[in-house]
């Protein structure tokens, strides 16, 4: 190993990053454009849902109900005239639930201070479906105690239960969709950059040049690992930047953490990338072959979207495989609950046997030959 | 003492059945000090050898040494000392010439106290100093060579091996590669192999390694070589002022018995027999020149080794017909091509006659393809008037295309189709049907000779028959002008010449064609000429009008190449006198 050869490589792929934009946009613009478009576009947050309301016998407390309904920023309500237009409505997509109060609505409310409604919800989105049902149960006993309260009755709802939510009190699923997002963008970063810069080499015809030199095999792999490390660290932190200031996302944990875990999980990355450029000597395979074995499963199986726990247990081991499922875990957790050791140390843990694993196969593939 | 040993040296690359013996049990030996030429058509195992000497290819079987170093186990301790400049060298293009150079410096360890002699030293011999802060992307195919030169001589090197260094660069900085190479064997004393297409370099070497298909045919001093064929070279000088063209002549006496082969070359043509006799000329050609006996060369030599090893074909030239009836089918006038503020052709005019081959000569990079896809209607131009087989290329180019054919530098063939498969889609593509197309394919296989790889993907064929592929899907709907792009671009001197005697039985049929080359001795063969340097016509003519003006009084007339350089030497000077 000398100090020289690889300052050379590496002064020489600092050039090259300099002077070809594809690497800086690959480490900066890719991510502000999926941080923007992900950002503002995804929202796992149901609000202004279309709802049909059908009222058999107006009085004033179902306009009471209604005006509810309407006051939340979770519902649009509509009236309907009769059950049947509201179910064209519903299944022409115009509305996603229906809210029927029968003719004994209010009778019930006067009698009894219950007042039963009838809900039907588009299933088609299951998860959809079942956060209208909660919501529009929510409101419901939301109208029912505010009228108990009025009245001076205490109703008896037989169970109620008294919701907290922890870390993301305010509930926006942005402020989980970004830690998430950032460990999708930065296995894209990782392995694109390397994977796309020695694939390049060889098409090129450059790296013939330099096989026949005395750099050995670690000074060849170091001085790509090096450069492309820095710029993927400059990469995360213009999204850790952007999360921040610019999506309101909280950051509880302390940076030097999340510099550790994040260089982790970037030469996890990077070694990714340089498995990949070893096996694939074309831009363009390498780069189809990087989008195909590391962002999609990264996006798919992290847990990013889709729990993990709820996926078949054979799925689940897979996941264990991928490197984003502990970036993503160590991510959410640095940002939104702060320093919790015992994730932390199990995912870095997860993440150092994997990075081991691709570094390490990547130095015993890598032959300075051409066969 | 030797500085490569290789015994019994085998390689094949890919698994059974598709296996393929690129050497078999070739042994050599090189004096340290020695410079030794590579020579052998294409897929004789040139480059596989080179990257086995560098330790880039693992040796499949036998032994080899290199500077006492054992391959492959001692790789780096010969990568330390040697200087390897692979075919296309690997410089990077986002990268100055400095840099590049400092790149090479430390990855072999120069001290910096002794780069800036060595580096002023390199620049000074490559003519490179002037563009010391330019980016490597940005100079000239020659330059490039020259810098990919300076990169592998910066340690120096005690053993140098260079893969044809100076293939596709002007004649200018050929000669200058030449020069360095050869100052380092006479100044530092360093063993040099080198593989090439030139025979003329082959020839200035100490000694000839001769490779086919994988084997040493013969190895010797160029001299020895070519001793054999005492005798058998002859030259039939033809007056300059010869009514019929030399293409003609040639194919009279190809078809003699006895003849190995004939070149046009500048004073007539070179004949080599297969017996030391002279040629039995017919009756009508005796008074036509003068036969004289002439000194073998390198180049009859090698097509002799290989007459009867590979499969040569006869072609059957028509005599000419009254094609040539002076129609201008092709003429530009004062074209222009920008690209951004990059002109790639500038004022660019000639004309074209039916039945003509029209050569387009010039270094890569001299505006040669730019102008040839102008003309094929793939490229607008900026301004200038084009006029293809009478259709203004601008109003009617898809009625002008449908009357050219086009073989493009890389010959895009479909190589996952067979040969059958790709001309069945070339004849649909032009709108061949029925028994035209059938009529067509047969005469594709028939002409080509191309039945027996009629079933084989177009990717595994060897590179001269895919050249000849390509030809045939080009040629599929009869067209009146075929525009061939490089068409002899890493083509070997065998392949070459069977495509030039192609060329020419299509010319007398009245085809007209038009060839882009960068090999000046190729220029002979074409009717007439132009000459084009950094997207401008230097000189148009026959080749005999043009080596006219090149001559200088008192000095006999220069080969094509020689002409070529003073044109551009004379143009030089008269451009810097305007400005």
């Amino acid at each position: 190993m000398s100090m020289m050869r690889l300052m050379g490589l590496i002064r020489k792929e600092a050039y090259e990053i300099v002077r070809d934009p594809s690497s800086i946009a690959i480490a900066f613009i890719l991510p502000l454009a999926l941080l923007l478009i992900f950002g503002y576009g995804v929202s796992l947050d149901a609000r202004g849902i279309p709802v049909a309301v059908v009222v058999d016998h107006p009085t004033l407390l179902t306009a009471s109900f209604v005006g509810e309904l309407r006051s939340s920023r979770w519902f649009r309500p509509t009236n309907y005239p009769g059950e049947a237009p509201a179910e064209k409505a519903l299944t022409d997509g115009r509305a996603a639930a229906i809210v029927w109060l029968r003719s004994d609505f209010t009778r019930l409310a006067l009698s009894s201070g219950r007042a039963p409604i009838h809900v039907i919800v588009n299933g088609v989105d299951a998860n959809q479906a079942r956060i209208i049902e909660n919501y529009l149960n929510g409101a419901w006993l939301a109208w029912l105690a505010q009228r108990a309260a009025g009245e001076g009755i205490r109703i008896s709802a037989p169970v109620v239960a008294e919701a907290r939510v922890w870390f993301n009190p305010a509930m926006r699923s942005r402020d989980y969709l970004v830690p998430g997002l950032i460990a999708i963008i930065m296995t894209l970063i990782g392995a694109l950059l390397t994977a796309l810069v020695v694939a390049r080499e060889w098409e090129r015809g450059t790296m013939e040049g330099i096989m026949v030199t005395p750099a050995g095999k670690m000074e060849l792999l170091l001085g790509k690992l090096i450069p492309y490390f820095v710029l993927g660290m400059g990469g995360m932190l213009f999204s850790t930047i952007m999360a921040v200031f610019l999506f309101r996302v909280p950051l509880r944990g302390s940076i030097s953490v999340l510099v550790a875990c994040s260089s982790l999980f970037l030469l996890t990355a990077l070694g990714m990338g340089l498995l990949i450029s070893i096996l694939a000597r074309s831009q363009f395979v390498a780069g189809m072959v990087a989008i195909v074995a590391t962002f999609l499963p990264a996006f798919i199986l992290s847990g990013f979207l889709f729990d993990i726990h709820s996926m078949p247990r054979v799925v689940q081991l897979l996941t264990h495989v991928i490197a984003a499922r502990y970036f993503v875990g160590l991510l959410q957790t640095i940002f939104l609950a702060g320093n919790v050791w015992s994730i932390i140390v199990s995912n870095c843990l997860g993440l150092a046997i994997l990075c081991l694993l691709f570094l390490g196969l990547a130095i015993i593939r890598f032959r300075k030959r051409l066969d | 003492m030797d500085a490569i040993v290789v015994a019994n040296l085998s390689k094949s690359f890919g698994a059974e059945p598709a296996r393929r013996n690129a050497l078999k049990g070739v042994s050599l030996r090189l004096a340290a000090g020695s410079m030794t030429a590579l020579i052998g058509p294409d897929g004789a195992g040139k480059t596989t050898m080179l990257r086995t000497l560098a330790g880039i290819l693992t040796p499949g079987a036998g032994e080899v040494s290199v500077l006492g170093h054992h391959l492959p186990e001692q790789a780096l301790a010969v990568q330390r000392r040697i200087g390897y400049m692979p075919q296309r060298f690997g410089l990077y293009e986002d990268l100055s010439v400095e840099e590049n150079l400092t790149l090479f410096a430390d990855l072999h360890g120069i001290a910096r106290s002794e780069r800036e002699g060595c580096f002023s030293e390199l620049l000074t011999m490559t003519a490179l100093g002037p563009f010391r802060k330019r980016l490597a992307g940005k100079l000239s195919g020659g330059m490039k060579q020259k810098l990919g030169l300076a990169c592998t001589l910066i340690h120096p090197p005690d053993l140098l091996l260079l893969d044809e260094a100076s293939v596709g660069v002007d004649p200018i900085s050929r000669r200058e590669i030449w020069g360095i190479i050869h100052r380092q064997v006479v100044e530092h004393g360093i063993t040099i192999l080198l593989s090439t297409a030139y025979m003329d370099e082959a020839e200035r070497c100490d000694s000839v390694i001769v490779l086919h298909e994988g084997e040493i045919l013969a190895q010797g001093h160029p001299g020895r070589l070519s001793s054999p064929l005492e005798g058998r070279s002859f030259l039939f000088e033809l007056p300059e002022n010869l009514s019929t063209s030399p293409r003609t002549v040639q194919s009279t006496i190809a078809g003699l018995p006895g003849v190995i082969d004939t070149v046009i070359q500048a004073n007539g043509l070179r004949i080599v027999m297969e017996e030391p006799a002279p040629p039995a000329l017919p009756a009508d050609l005796v008074g036509r020149g003068t036969l004289k006996a002439s000194p073998p060369r390198l180049e009859d030599a090698f097509v002799s080794l290989l007459f009867g090893r590979v499969k040569r074909h006869g072609i059957s030239v028509p005599a000419e017909t009254a094609a040539s009836d002076g129609t201008v089918v092709i003429e530009v006038h004062d074209l222009y091509r920008h690209f951004g503020d990059f002109t790639a052709v500038k004022g660019v005019s000639f004309s074209v006659r039916r039945g003509e081959i029209f050569g387009l000569l010039g270094a890569n990079g001299a505006g040669k393809s730019t102008t040839f896809r102008m003309l094929c209607g793939l490229l607008p131009s900026s301004s200038g008037t084009l006029r293809v087989a009478g259709l203004d290329l601008r109003r009617a180019p898809s009625a002008a295309r449908a009357r050219i054919g086009y073989v493009s530098q890389r010959f895009s063939l479909y190589e996952a189709l067979s040969v059958k498969q790709n001309m069945e889609f070339f004849a649909s593509a032009y709108g061949l049907q029925n028994r035209r197309k059938k009529s067509r394919l047969a005469w594709a296989l028939e002409e080509f000779e191309l039945s027996a790889y009629a079933g084989a993907n177009a990717g595994d064929l060897p590179l001269g028959y895919k050249q000849r592929l390509a030809l045939a899907c080009a040629l599929m709907h009869e067209p009146g002008i075929v525009f061939l792009d490089e068409p002899t671009s890493g083509v070997d001197p065998l392949a070459r010449r069977e495509f030039w005697t192609r060329l020419n039985a299509l010319a007398c049929q009245g085809t007209t064609c038009l060839v882009t080359t960068h090999f000046m001795e190729e220029a002979e063969y074409c009717d007439r000429l132009v000459l084009m340097s950094l997207g401008e016509v230097l000189a148009q003519g026959t080749p005999s009008e043009i080596k006219a003006a090149a001559r200088r009084p008192g000095e006999p007339p220069p080969g094509m190449e020689d002409a070529f350089i003073s044109i551009i030497e004379e143009h030089e000077r008269s451009s810097r006198r305007a400005s």
